[in-house]
């Protein structure tokens, strides 16, 4: 029989109890997919006091048409409506992760390299957060994710879900570079949507969080069809602005030459 | 592929006789190391050094004593033997002794209750550190004399000159085995003070001579047994915790188990070295090789563990399979504060394999040259001296049916599918078919079989006729790779029945069997089978006055004269083998001699598409024609074929071990990236048989061969794909694109 | 805490004490060690097993959280006396080396023939993809679930 310390679990059965959970002790970790959570418990021995399990939390999925619930986990978005966010979905992880992994979990986390994210940043999309004393907000995904692995988040909020806004194009691609074929962590990721008020360029992976190309899409939106030069100088925009780093996966400048190709790529990819 | 079978035994040599721990491992009954338990047992747990290079200035071990739970904690101080190990050399301490020469070193082990309690009081010791500068650079390392073996390898005449010279440096990154079963290991105190110990492991009695060396206790009072092992690759050639938890069972009198999570897997186990080659291939216009210039060097790490074996297996090996009459080779293998190198796969013939092709390949632009046909211009067949040795080369050597075979594989047609999973980058939906080049590359390379340079190299077998059937004992490790088949296939051919049983016996019970390495055991644990087996039946043929042995006893003209009862009226019947290969001996100064028992050869073509504006590469398909000698369990073959392809496109491609300052940057499953189902090729496979001078049946070794010259084909097929010159393996995105 | 599970066709009741994944617990507390212990992270799938019919990698989900759920590990496919047809296709075709990732794939792939009968190479591959094997190359493995998806178990 292990002997690990104690641990308060609550499998919350509804929304309310786990917020109520949360706020009577905020230092408590939400438990979806596991997929950071038990990582830690694993190998850096994590052991968390006080634990509240969302995976019966049925009202972080069902939700109105024009938001997707926290608590979907990539398969079930990989089969979604949201054809950008279905491609991203198809690429986390393996047929495992992607079966109890959520984009709540993603959201929360907010790794530089998160797959969903730069779908939310190219949607400009909101995530909505809940707490017991003070309800929902709505919060702008630029001003949700402040840093590496950092968010707007207090410590009694949950995340509920992404609203997304009306105007959300149909024309969306996205596309990422890693070491392998499958399980793997995005070197760059790009999403891009082409919609009526022109195109959104979104990067990951080569910022501390998603961000956008505001100067390339200016360029882009300029024109009527863009040009193959005006192709090029996506490329070349998109390289400049963005700011990667050097790691044990990869280069910065092999980054910046990537985003760019990948930004290019997807941008004819939406063109009608 | 033309194997008969020698009778009509079911089962016998030349099927594919299905492995008889397959149905545990398939139903998950099969007991791995990591699996075993005993009553009263305690776990184990390690700490280790934080530093690449760092003076151990003072451990206290009280605080960790001090947690309820724990049974024992121990360091240099309490090792009670020899303070040293080391299969070569014993230069490495069972723990720090006072300075810690790499990061992960071993410092002290705790024993306790519970994993958790062991880990936890592990980390409570207080250890107090100075941090030294780390010796990283294998290049200052040599000008600085910290040197494992250096060599020299001096053949024909240094005035010659070749009408065609190309140059290179290359370079090879540190691979890791990863083998998805972790380190593990139980030792069973046996209540007279002594322990058997059943731990992840490739040679039991080589393990057994160090436990027994530190521990100083008489080698009778410890048997070290086989143990599920979830694959070696080179991995478990060295102690890892063998010494560490058979001293916390020694102390506490309980039985100890200890397993590695895989980040301490990472640091616990010796990877490939890292090699620096600088080449120069001299040929004349009409494509003979003149001359061939090398010098070769190996990061082998804190520790010597193998890098003296390691080092000549790259040096006999940086021509490969071709004829030349001049060959100089200067070789170091050197002592660095990065993680310590020891046995992989193709045990150096792969780094040097790597460069030389590359050199063949980048030879034949120069030449003007088809690369197939400059490689069957100088093709390495029997009869010929080995470039490197002078050894003459006996038994087989097909290497031109071997590149006949490779080219005659139809090349897959093109992709014509848009399908992402058949593109560039995969479901990462990252390159339009339109981006999308295709290049083919070829690869010869050689290996060695076996223990060389008058290593006394043996196995013993003993095979013993009952009632019930027949039982093989031999202490050969079984690591997954088939030669538990291999080994009934044997017996089941000589002695005429089905009914045969391979036991797995401990050191106490019989010999060693050497190694599970070097591609040695279907021709030395087989060869001691086979040998033993023949004995056996011999000496029964004899008994009984008969010519022909089957399942149910001696048979004279075709009547039977003797029942398995009546042949084991007194007892089943034995026979002992101690099985050698045909002498070797020690270079002389210049490296000349005859050093190796056997060569084997293989031929790799790869067929990649490349993405050049993201550097990513799909590897299509990869075939191989092996020299096999003769096909013992043709599927069994394949199998070693196919994996040891994906491990060489692993490094092609993607794996590397990231090492800053002696510290490894990927120690986990997410960074240090080893093929999927989606990154592996399809495989076409080709055997050529032409048997060999020793050995059952003619067969040889085929372990390596898979992953010495299929790296190089997929790095020369990139290379004919972009028009990069590619000089260092694994390819990344970067060196494609140029940035 | 208790928890109550349906683990390879039978209720049972398991005391639970800390954040301990349900591979330790299958590993440790209920001596079912055929499910495998690679790496712990998620990054390997030997500790893969059925969570209310999907694959999950049993390192990734917390015991306490299995409370309800009904759970088929490797040991529930198959006895060595009545192999599912997985377990033989895989023996048949020399797909088992040192057997360390076979649990992992025999349950994600039993659970894809499930799904999805008639599977081609594509799909195998994708469904497999969260799957290491570092020994056989996967060629083998391959053709027995090739054979399989013909067969149409």
């Amino acid at each position: 029989m292990t002997t690990v310390s104690l641990m308060d679990f609550i499998a919350a059965r509804d929304l309310d109890e786990a917020l109520e959970a949360k706020a009577n002790d905020p230092s408590s970790e939400f438990l979806a997919g596991g997929t950071d959570l038990m990582v830690e418990v694993n190998l850096a021995h994590h052991r968390p006091p006080s634990v509240i399990s969302l995976r019966r939390v049925d009202e972080l999925r069902d939700m109105p048409s024009n938001r997707i619930g926290a608590g979907m986990t990539w398969a079930e978005l990989e089969r979604g409506s949201h054809v950008g966010l279905a491609q991203a979905a198809r690429t986390v992880g393996s047929p495992q992760i992607r079966a109890t992994g959520t984009i709540g979990g993603n959201i929360a986390t907010a790794s530089p390299a998160g797959d969903g994210l730069p779908w939310i940043a190219a949607a400009n999309a909101s995530i909505a957060v809940r707490s017991k004393p003070r309800g929902e907000r709505l919060i702008p995904w630029d001003d949700f994710f402040t840093g590496v692995k950092r968010t707007a988040l207090e410590p009694d909020e949950i995340v509920t879900s992404v609203v997304v806004p009306d105007d959300i194009p149909s024309a969306q691609a996205f596309a990422k570079v890693g070491a392998r074929n499958a399980m793997v962590i995005s070197t760059v990721s790009c999403l891009v949507m082409r919609g009526d008020d022109g195109f959104r360029i979104a990067l990951g992976s080569v910022a501390p969080t998603p961000i956008r190309m505001p100067r390339a899409e200016q360029l882009l939106n300029a024109e009527r069809s863009p040009s193959e030069e005006s192709l090029r100088e996506v490329a070349r925009i998109v390289s400049e602005d963005v700011s990667p780093i050097t790691d044990h996966r990869s280069t910065e400048a092999y980054r910046r030459h990537a985003a760019g190709v990948l930004a290019m790529r997807l941008v004819e990819r939406c063109l009608p | 592929m033309t194997t008969k079978q020698e009778t009509g035994i079911r089962g016998g040599i030349g099927t594919s006789a299905l492995r008889p721990d397959g149905e545990p491992k398939v139903t998950g009954n099969f007991a791995y190391a990591s699996d075993l338990t005993a009553p009263d047992m305690l776990w184990g747990a390690t700490r280790r050094s934080p530093f690449a290079h760092a003076r151990l200035v003072s451990i206290d071990v009280e605080p960790a004593l001090a947690i309820d739970g724990v049974r024992a904690v121990l360091t240099q101080d309490d090792v009670p033997g020899e303070p040293l190990f080391g299969q070569e050399d014993q230069d490495q301490p069972v723990f720090c002794d006072g300075v810690a020469r790499y990061w992960g070193e071993p410092v002290a082990v705790v024993a306790a209750e519970d994993e958790e309690t062991a880990r936890l009081a592990a980390e409570a010791i207080r250890v107090e550190w100075e941090e030294l500068p780390p010796l990283v650079d294998p290049e200052v390392a040599l000008d600085e004399g910290e040197i494992f073996r250096d060599m020299e390898i001096r053949r024909g005449d240094s005035t010659v000159a070749g009408e065609v010279i190309v140059e290179g440096f290359y370079e090879t990154a540190t691979q890791d085995q990863a083998p998805l079963g972790p380190e593990a290991g139980i030792a069973i105190p046996d209540g007279e003070g002594g322990i058997d110990l059943y731990a992840t492991t490739q040679w039991i009695h080589v393990d057994h001579r160090q436990i027994v060396a530190c521990l100083d206790i008489e080698p009778g009072q410890i048997r070290c047994h086989p143990a599920g092992i979830g694959g070696a690759f080179g991995a478990r050639e060295d102690i890892s915790l063998h010494i560490h938890v058979a001293l916390l069972s020694l102390t506490t009198g309980r039985p100890v188990k200890m397993v590695y999570d895989r980040s301490e897997s990472f640091v616990g186990h010796v990877k490939r070295h890292p090699s620096k080659l600088w080449c120069r291939h001299e040929a004349d216009t009409g494509g003979r090789l003149v001359k061939v210039t090398t010098k070769l060097i190996l990061d082998g790490g804190a520790y010597a563990h193998t890098s003296r074996a390691v080092l000549a297996n790259g040096a006999f090996f940086t021509v490969g399979p071709y004829r030349c009459d001049n060959v100089f080779v200067e070789a170091a293998a050197v002592r660095t504060n990065n993680p310590p190198a020891g046995a992989m796969r193709g045990f150096g013939a792969v780094q040097t394999c790597f460069a030389y092709e590359m050199q063949m390949e980048r030879l034949a632009d120069a030449l003007g040259m088809d690369p197939l046909e400059l490689r069957r211009k100088n093709a390495l067949e029997a009869g010929d001296p080995m470039s490197t040795s002078g050894q003459i080369i006996e038994g087989s050597l097909p290497s031109l049916r071997v590149l006949e075979a490779i080219e005659a594989i139809p090349l897959p047609d093109d992709n014509t599918d848009a399908d992402p999973r058949l593109l560039p980058g995969g479901t990462g939906l990252t390159t339009p078919p339109s981006s999308v080049v295709r290049g083919v590359g070829y690869a010869l390379g050689l290996k060695n079989l076996a223990f060389s340079e008058g290593f006394d190299d043996f196995s013993e077998a003993r095979v013993i006729l009952t009632p019930a059937g027949v039982e093989v004992h031999t202490a050969a490790i079984e690591v997954g790779q088939g030669l538990i088949t291999v080994c009934q296939q044997i017996a089941r051919t000589v002695l005429g029945t089905e009914k045969v049983a391979v036991m797995w016996d401990d050191t106490s019970s019989i010999g060693s069997a050497g190694s599970t390495s070097a591609s040695r055991q279907t021709q030395m644990t087989g060869g001691a089978v086979h040998a033993a087996s023949v004995g056996l039946r011999d000496a029964i043929l004899l008994a009984h006055d008969a010519d022909e042995l089957r399942a149910d006893g001696a048979y004279r003209t075709g009547a039977l004269v003797a029942s398995l009862d009546d042949i084991c009226a007194d007892g089943p019947v034995a026979h002992h083998v101690t099985f050698r290969h045909p002498e070797t001996e020690q270079p002389d100064e210049y490296g000349q001699g005859d050093v190796h028992a056997g060569f084997v050869v293989a031929a790799h073509r790869a067929v990649v598409e490349v993405d050049p504006d993201l550097g990513l590469v799909r590897v299509v398909r990869v075939d191989t024609a092996q020299d096999v000698g003769r096909a013992l369990n043709p599927q069994a073959i394949v199998g070693q074929l196919e994996g040891g392809i994906m491990q060489g496109m692993g490094f092609a491609v993607m794996e590397r071990l990231v090492i800053e300052d002696g510290i490894i940057k990927n120690p986990t499953f997410t960074d240090y990236l080893i093929p999927t189902f989606m990154d592996a090729p399809a495989v076409e496979t080709r055997i050529v048989e032409e048997g060999d001078h020793w050995g059952p049946f003619g067969a040889k070794g085929i372990g390596e061969s898979p992953t010495i010259s299929s790296t190089p084909a997929i790095v020369a097929a990139i290379r004919r794909a972009t028009g990069r010159d590619i000089t260092r393996v694994p390819v990344l995105p970067e060196d494609i694109v140029g940035i | 805490m208790k928890i109550r599970f349906n683990l390879n066709g039978d209720e049972r009741d398991v005391e639970i004490v800390g954040p301990e994944s349900l591979l330790s617990l299958l590993r440790r507390d209920l001596d079912l060690p055929g499910t495998k212990d690679a790496c712990e992270q998620g990054e390997c799938g030997s500790c893969t097993v059925q969570l209310d019919g999907d694959v999950v990698c049993s390192c990734l989900v917390m015991a306490a959280d299995a409370q309800g759920s009904t759970v088929i590990t490797i040991e529930g496919l198959g006895t060595e006396d009545d192999l599912h047809p997985v377990q033989q296709a895989m023996l048949d075709k020399g797909a088992v080396q040192c057997g360390f990732c076979t649990p992992g794939i025999v349950v994600a792939g039993a659970n894809l023939l499930e799904e999805n009968p008639h599977p081609n190479e594509l799909e195998i591959r994708e469904a497999l993809s969260g799957n290491i094997c570092r020994c056989t190359g996967y060629g083998a493995i391959l053709r027995a679930f090739t054979e399989l998806a013909e067969q149409g178990e």
